[in-house]
């Protein structure tokens, strides 16, 4: 697919080498002639010196075709712009704008424009992470409303030894697979869990820290 | 006339003027700019708002001018983008009646345009303007030779 990046700077540099190694099509789109001509030489990618919110430069970006465009300006305002041109002018399937105030991520949202923040995204990966050693792999999925984590069964979980459906689970938790010497097993009602086993837990964020405690035994 | 609350976001030499007016006026105003030495543009004789020092296009400084209670609001920076950003955001997130947004580019006024917007272009202003007074040149001096 043909991804559209506007912005600058070494973590674009990177995002943009990481979609050339998935095997997508980057156009990069940058304000400053000088890193410009230096992108031109990194990277096996087609580069455009211009204003990324300037609808002529997303139609010489080739926007018509891209079928994702993402503004990772310092501007926010330069991101909205540059994301609503995309989507009205251009019809680009997704347009995602990458918002430097936390707070413009809703607000972009109230807007119909697809917003991620940096700063939210990493703080709450590593809240969640730096909470719970045992606990590794948290994935946010559906907009935050799940999670998915993966759980080391210790001697404190009070349930060892006994089936999975004898466990007191909140409701929306579901255990989704267990992991026990290297095997993956899709537990039933019968199968037992015990101390050492990892489990992939999902949730939906209101049960989510029930169920961890119960698994942790905290 | 109704006293009006009004935001105006831009205190250069556009927005300090309409600060001044409007609060000549009677109506209540406030000025968002992001450096505070701007503010040195409002009148002490006919400016009796307030002043706050900030950037626009971050929503914690426009609920600290009470966004949410204003009936009109005018963005007048120097820089398009944000005054279409703010722009948007009063109307559709704040839901503030009457948004007016100055801006540069002919070419985005269309945007500002499908997005709902008022605008006021100087530039299409001016070369409306100048396009007049070559006309009248030309017409009345008998600068055809």
């Amino acid at each position: 697919m043909k991804v559209i990046i506007i912005g600058g700077g070494r973590s674009l540099y990177f995002l943009a080498q990481t979609f050339r190694k998935k095997g997508h099509a980057v156009t990069i789109i940058n304000r400053d002639a000088a890193e410009c001509t230096k992108l031109a030489q990194q990277i096996d990618a087609t580069i455009v010196h211009g204003d990324g919110s300037d609808q002529r430069i997303l139609e010489e970006a080739g926007a018509r075709a891209a079928a994702v465009v993402l503004a990772a300006t310092p501007s926010d305002p330069d991101n909205l712009i540059a994301c609503q041109l995309a989507k009205t002018r251009f019809t680009v399937p997704r347009a995602i704008a990458l918002v430097n105030d936390p707070d413009n991520q809703s607000i972009f949202r109230q807007l119909g424009i697809d917003a991620i923040s940096t700063a939210l995204t990493v703080a709450s990966l590593i809240e969640q992470r730096a909470t719970l050693d045992q606990v590794t792999d948290l994935i946010p999925a559906g907009d935050g409303k799940v999670t998915i984590s993966e759980v080391t069964l210790t001697e404190s979980f009070s349930f060892a030894g006994r089936p999975v459906a004898e466990i007191e689970f909140p409701r929306d938790a579901l255990i989704a697979v267990v992991i026990r010497n290297g095997e993956t097993v899709i537990p039933r009602g019968d199968t037992e869990l015990r101390v050492g086993d990892r489990v992939l837990l999902v949730t939906l964020s209101d049960s989510h820290e029930r169920a961890l405690n119960i698994l942790t035994g905290e | 006339m109704k006293s009006l609350y009004v935001v105006i976001v831009g205190c250069g030499r556009l927005g300090s003027h309409l600060a001044n007016l409007l609060s000549r006026e009677g109506h209540r105003v406030v000025v968002i700019d992001q450096a505070g030495a701007s503010f040195g543009k409002l009148s002490s004789e006919t400016f009796s708002g307030f002043r706050v020092q900030g950037d626009a296009s971050e929503p914690a400084i426009l609920r600290k001018a009470k966004i949410d209670q204003a009936d009109l609001l005018i963005t007048a920076t120097h820089a398009d983008n944000v005054n279409l950003m703010v722009a948007l955001v009063a109307k559709r997130v704040f839901g503030v009646q009457h948004v007016m947004a100055r801006v540069y580019d002919p070419s985005r006024e269309q945007m500002y345009h499908d997005l709902g917007l008022e605008t006021v272009c100087p530039t299409l202003i001016a070369g409306e303007a100048f396009f007049k007074l070559v006309y009248r040149a030309i017409e009345g001096g008998g600068a055809v030779k």
